[in-house]
C-alpha cells in the first residue's frame, strides 16, 4: 500500500474511496459557507434548481461580512434577500458585526479536523490550519451543493513547504507566506494542496497557521493544510467540539509531488509590491517609502495576536497617517477591547472599524484615491482591489503596517521591539 | 450550442485575476449589462464596447486567479465570449466557468501563437485550436464529458434540470 498524503486521506475518508492524487472524487461536505458577496448568487441558482429545501441547515451557514454595514441600497436588498432565505430555510445567518466568514467558521466551532468543508469565498483554504481541507467554489456549484451536500473534486497533488528553526525578531507568519509566494510564483500550485511543515510550523500558533493557510490560494492552491496537534484540540475544546473529528497526518512515504525548504532562521521581513501577490521584496529594498494609509485587519492578519503587535508598536504613540483597524470577528473585538488595545489604537489615532472584511474587497471603509500608497496586512495587492486602481498596495505583517502607522513609511521592523 | 467556436482574438497576459476581470466594486450592481460593461476595464477599457458575441480571450498562464467570484466568469459569457483559451487557469474560474456554461480550453503555447485580433476557431470535442488568420494548429485539453455535458447545456443548472427533466 503506497502512502498517502494529509489531503488523500481527507478526500479518501470523504468520498468512501481509496483515493489518490489525480482521482476525480464525489464527497461529503461536512460544512458549507457563504458570504453576502457570492450568496445571493447561489440563493438564485438554489431557487432556480427547484429544490424545497436545503440538504441539511444545520451544515449551512451565511455571513454578512463583505459589505457590512450596507453601504448602499442595492447592497441592503442583497442581505435582506439572505435573511429572509436563510430564516425560510432554518440555515444560521451572522449578520452585520460577527466579524469574517473565515474567521467565525473557525471560531464557531464549524470546522472539524480530517473532514471537508467549502465555502463561496477563495479564503476558504484558511481552515486547513486545523487539518480540514477546506476549498473555494463558485455560487452556482454552492447551490448544489446547499441542495445535495455532495461536490466532485480532484484530488489534489500535494506541494510540501518545510520551514525549520527560530523565526528571527520581527518576522512572522506573514513573512514567512509571502516569502513562499515571491519563490513559487502566483500559480506556483496551481490546483495542489500546500502542506506547510517542519519544526517553526509547529512552534507557530494556530493564528499564524491561519495566516499560512489563508494565502495558499494566492500561490494557486486548492487548499493549505497543517498537520492538526494538541493546539488545535486545545482550540476546538475552547469552542466545545470534543469529538466527530479526526488528527490526520500525511504518511512519512506518501508522495509529495514538489518540495519546498526553508530555513526559518534567514527569513527576513518582507512585503509584497504593487501589483501582485508574488512581487514579494525583502523589507529593506522598500524601506523609506512614503505611505498614506495603513489598513490592519482581515481574515489573513485581523486576529488577537496581530492587534496585540500593532497594539504594542502604536501604543503612547500617534500615527501619521490614516489608519483603519479591523478586528477580524467580534471575539477578536471584544479581546483587543479588555486588553486595552482598542483605547491604545484611539488615543493613537487609528480608526477602528467594526468587524469585517473592511476595505479589503474595495467597496467601503477606506477606498485609497489615486497615487495613494497602502500598507495592508490583507492578502491580495491586484491593481485595484482596495476600490481605487491607480493605488499602491503593499501587504506585510501588522508589525510591519503598524510601523508604518506611526512613522508614515515602510520601516524595517526589526529596528524597534514591538 | 455548436462545439466548435470561432471569432476575433482578444489578447491579454498571465496572472489576469478576477478583480481585473470584475472588479468588487461592481458586483452588487443587479443590472448583469451594467456589470458586464465593466469587465476587464482596469486592463482594457476598450473591451466591453468593443467585443463581439462569438469573439474570444486568449490569455497566458492562470487566468482567473484570486476571488471565487463568479461574476468573472459570468461577464464575459454575458458580452458573448464564445471562449476562454488559456495556457492554464486558476481552479475556481476554472470550475465557475464550466458551470456557467462557458467553455475554458488549456492550451499550451497559445499565447506565442496566436496576437490580438487574430481569427481563432476552437473544436472543444477535437482538442484544436486553430489560428486562422495565421494558419498555424495548436493541440488543447479536452473536458471529460460530464463537464462537456455543462458546457453543452449552458450551465450546471441547466444541465440538472434537463436530467432530472428526462428523469421524471
Amino acid at each position: 500500500m503506497m502512502g498517502k498524503t494529509l489531503a488523500e486521506k481527507i478526500l479518501s475518508l470523504a468520498s468512501g474511496v481509496d483515493a489518490y492524487k489525480g482521482d476525480i472524487v464525489v464527497v461529503n461536505v461536512d460544512f458549507a459557507m457563504a458570504q453576502d458577496g457570492t450568496a445571493p448568487l447561489a440563493i438564485d441558482a438554489f431557487k432556480n434548481m427547484g429544490v424545497e429545501k436545503v440538504w441539511d441547515s444545520s451544515r449551512i451557514a451565511l455571513v454578512i461580512d463583505h459589505n457590512a454595514p450596507s453601504p448602499n441600497e442595492g447592497v441592503s436588498k442583497l442581505h435582506k434577500m439572505m435573511r429572509e432565505w436563510a430564516a425560510n430555510q432554518g440555515v444560521r445567518l451572522y449578520d452585520v458585526g460577527e466579524g469574517v466568514c473565515h474567521q467565525l467558521m473557525m471560531e464557531r466551532g464549524h470546522v472539524k479536523p480530517g473532514k471537508v468543508v467549502l465555502g463561496a469565498d477563495s479564503h476558504t483554504c484558511t481552515y486547513g490550519a486545523l487539518g480540514a481541507l477546506a476549498t473555494g467554489i463558485g455560487s452556482t456549484e454552492m447551490a448544489a451543493v446547499f441542495a445535495c451536500g455532495q461536490l466532485w473534486m480532484r484530488v489534489p497533488e500535494t506541494f510540501l513547504v518545510v520551514f525549520e528553526g527560530k523565526l528571527p525578531k520581527g518576522v512572522y507568519a506573514k513573512d514567512m507566506i509571502l516569502t513562499v509566494i515571491g519563490k513559487v510564483g502566483a500559480d506556483g500550485a496551481t490546483y495542489m494542496a500546500v502542506e506547510y511543515t517542519g519544526t517553526t510550523v509547529k512552534e507557530l500558533s494556530l493564528e499564524g497557521r491561519m495566516t499560512l493557510c489563508n494565502m495558499a490560494v494566492e500561490m494557486g492552491g486548492k487548499t493549505g493544510l497543517v498537520a492538526p496537534d494538541e493546539k488545535v484540540t486545545e482550540f476546538l475544546r475552547e469552542r466545545e467540539v470534543t469529538d466527530g473529528y479526526e488528527l490526520l497526518a500525511s504518511d512519512e512515504d506518501a508522495e509529495f509531488s514538489e518540495k519546498l525548504e526553508i530555513d526559518a532562521e534567514n527569513l527576513v521581513p518582507v512585503a509584497a509590491c504593487p501589483h501582485s501577490v508574488d512581487n514579494v521584496k525583502p523589507i529593506e529594498k522598500v524601506e523609506g517609502t512614503p505611505v498614506n494609509q495603513v489598513f490592519i485587519g482581515t481574515c489573513t492578519n485581523g486576529r488577537i495576536e496581530d492587534l496585540r503587535i500593532a497594539g504594542r508598536v502604536m501604543k503612547d504613540r500617534k500615527v501619521k497617517v490614516r489608519t483603519i483597524i479591523v478586528p477580524a470577528s467580534r471575539e477578536v473585538y471584544l479581546k483587543a477591547l479588555r486588553e486595552g488595545l482598542i483605547e491604545a489604537f484611539i488615543k493613537a489615532g487609528a480608526t477602528v472599524c467594526n468587524p469585517g472584511c473592511g476595505p479589503c474587497v474595495g467597496t467601503h471603509q477606506g477606498i485609497p484615491s489615486p497615487g495613494d500608497v497602502v500598507v495592508s496586512t490583507a492578502n491580495r495587492n491586484f491593481k485595484g482591489r482596495m476600490g481605487c486602481d491607480e493605488a499602491e498596495i503593499y501587504l506585510a505583517s501588522p508589525h510591519t503596517a503598524a510601523l508604518a502607522a506611526v512613522t508614515g513609511e515602510i520601516r524595517d521592523p526589526r529596528e524597534e521591539e514591538p | 450550442m455548436a462545439m466548435k467556436v470561432r471569432g476575433r482574438a482578444w489578447k491579454f497576459g498571465d496572472n489576469i485575476d478576477t478583480d481585473v476581470v470584475i472588479p468588487g466594486r461592481y458586483l452588487t450592481l443587479r443590472d448583469p449589462d451594467e456589470m458586464a460593461s465593466h469587465a476587464m476595464e482596469v486592463v482594457r477599457p476598450d473591451f466591453a464596447r468593443m467585443v463581439k458575441a462569438g469573439d474570444l480571450v486568449v490569455a497566458g498562464r492562470n487566468f482567473g486567479c484570486g476571488s471565487s467570484r463568479e461574476e468573472a466568469a459570468f461577464v464575459l459569457k454575458r458580452l458573448g465570449v464564445s471562449a476562454v483559451v488559456a495556457e492554464s487557469f486558476a481552479r475556481i474560474f476554472f470550475r465557475n466557468a464550466i458551470n456557467l456554461g462557458l467553455p475554458v480550453v488549456e492550451c499550451k503555447g497559445v499565447s506565442e501563437a496566436v496576437n490580438d485580433g487574430d481569427e481563432v476557431e476552437v473544436d472543444l470535442e477535437g482538442g484544436v485550436v486553430r489560428n486562422v488568420t495565421k494558419g498555424v494548429e495548436l493541440k488543447c485539453t479536452v473536458l471529460p464529458d460530464f463537464l462537456m455535458d455543462f458546457v453543452r447545456s449552458g450551465g450546471a443548472i441547466e444541465a440538472l434540470k434537463r436530467k432530472l427533466k428526462a428523469q421524471a
